[in-house]
């Protein structure tokens, strides 16, 4: 599991671990993951689809509520996280880590500066 | 990430609490606004709640439901004017499911009624509707010679239930309970507090309902708690209480019934006597539906996928609109989303039902309840 001091945060509870070959991979925050409870399943593009910064990317469900995924970023999707269709619990288990959503080529890398850095969002949602 | 369908209400101070919420929230139990209770909706997560209650024990605050009582030489004829059911068949110490309909048979509430002796009657109701039932049976009393009186603030009501519950409750209390049947209760004491012990519940699983004065509620629950804590017993919210009812089958109101639902088209008919002396109020327009058919019928399913099909999604048969999807939750057990759907009889004759979730087709599977219960699985 990464350490969550390296991540970025959306207003929206997703984060973004930026790579060092200009890609960068996408999950939902420890405290969404929280806030839903047990999730039971995620639903998420193909590789080489496009994602829009600020559009729905997916839908994570829990027992109680079915939530829209926002795009941190624009780009194409290189890969997506397929254990997640059979054990969507990994989100709870390991949000930052094992439960990583999306990896993401970015046509923009500073779309990242308006994302929030631990601390921030932590606030935000003390 | 954006919540669409959220059931989270901010907390008031406004909003009444139960005997356990202190304990509750030891527990770390969450929070939700349930119709003005600030009630748990889960404490360790609904999906380990609900197995556990499958596979051990489960403890319920139900509190927050309505009790009335009914006393008097004419109660007995004043609930089966009210009611569906034949309270003239039910002997004392028993209990009775029941339904109380308009007179266009539309659904006022669901309840159980407890037979206390042969003039008095217990009526345990749902929290969201107690003072809409207070009122309607109000309406109707005058003219007999009985008292109705709500004491839902003098009566707590714990629940207890699974297939370890007679094993927890066994050291606890004098009453034989092997020997208490379905829907029989006995006034007793567990763990040195009066109750009223019933062998009722909404899980689909073996156990006890036990109502015990509103102080007595915490150190009864923590003896319990302390009985079953080796045995696997957990402390259970609402969320997993919704899980649990829908995969035993059972109705919630709201859901499967409402003011628009009648019992007959919610598949409870067998608690609907229509043959019963008393013309009970909605008799003679369940009797007219029940001839000329229903038009439309509550049906239970599965999808075959994890994908949560939930309350107002479009159920579609040959290409146009047949009904829609009452209750959808995930089935732990199954691993599979299941639910509930009103749908017109004629398009369940066809069969080939799906659902219609933002655009894409789910292919329903209809099943008969329950979807499960840890007396199946022994089977």
């Amino acid at each position: 599991m990464s350490d969550s001091k390296d991540l970025k945060y959306a207003k929206t509870h997703e984060w973004v671990r930026q790579e060092d070959n200009g890609e960068v991979v996408i999950g939902i925050s420890d405290y969404a993951q929280k806030n839903l409870g047990d999730i039971t399943f995620v639903e998420l593009p193909s590789a080489g689809d496009k994602v829009t910064r600020g559009e729905s990317f997916g839908v994570v469900e829990s027992v109680k509520a079915a939530s829209d995924l926002y795009a941190p970023v624009s780009g194409e999707v290189i890969a997506v996280n397929e254990a997640l269709e059979d054990a969507p619990e990994k989100v709870n288990e390991s949000p930052a880590g094992e439960g990583w959503m999306i990896r993401v080529r970015m046509e923009d890398p500073s779309g990242l500066d308006d994302l929030m850095p631990e601390s921030d969002y932590q606030a935000q949602n003390g | 990430m954006s919540e669409s369908n959220q059931t989270t209400g901010e907390r008031t101070p406004q909003l009444k609490r139960t005997p356990l919420h202190a304990l509750h929230r030891e527990q770390g139990a969450r929070f939700v606004d349930f119709e003005g209770w600030e009630m748990p909706v889960q404490c360790r997560g609904i999906l380990e709640e609900h197995r556990a209650v499958r596979e051990a024990a489960g403890l319920f605050d139900v509190s927050h439901m309505g009790e009335f009582i009914v006393a008097g030489p004419q109660a007995e004829a004043f609930l089966n004017l009210m009611l569906t059911n034949n309270i003239s068949r039910m002997s004392e110490e028993r209990a009775q499911y029941n339904l109380m309909c308009y007179p266009d048979g539309g659904v006022v509430d669901d309840l159980i009624v407890y037979r206390r002796s042969e003039e008095a009657f217990l009526l345990c109701v749902n929290a969201a509707n107690t003072a809409k039932d207070f009122e309607w049976l109000e309406r109707h009393v005058n003219s007999y010679d009985c008292t109705l009186q709500n004491v839902s603030d003098k009566y707590a009501l714990l629940a207890l239930q699974g297939p370890r519950a007679d094993e927890i409750l066994k050291p606890l209390t004098r009453a034989v309970i092997e020997h208490l049947e379905a829907f029989a209760t006995e006034e007793t004491s567990v763990a040195g507090r009066d109750v009223i012990l019933s062998r009722t519940g909404y899980t689909g699983e073996p156990g006890f309902e036990l109502f015990t004065p509103w102080g007595d509620a915490e150190p009864l629950a923590k003896a319990i708690l302390e009985a079953g804590s080796a045995l696997g017993l957990q402390l259970i919210g609402l969320g997993a209480r919704d899980s649990l009812r829908l995969e035993a089958g059972y109705p919630l109101y709201g859901h499967e019934l409402s003011r628009e639902i009648t019992p007959l088209q919610a598949g409870l008919g067998w608690a609907v006597k229509l043959k019963k002396e008393a013309d009970f109020i909605g008799k003679e327009t369940l009797r007219r539906e029940k001839s000329d058919g229903l038009k439309r019928k509550v049906v239970h399913f599965r999808t075959g996928t994890r994908r949560i099909l939930r309350e107002g999604t479009p159920v579609v048969a040959d290409g146009r609109e047949a009904g829609r999807v009452l209750s959808g939750t995930l089935s732990p057990m199954l691993n599979e989303a299941i639910g509930s759907a009103l749908v017109d009889s004629d398009a369940v004759e066809q069969g080939n039902l799906h659902a219609d979730l933002r655009g894409k087709s789910f292919p329903l599977q209809l099943v008969k309840p329950p979807f499960y219960t840890s007396r199946q699985r022994k089977s």
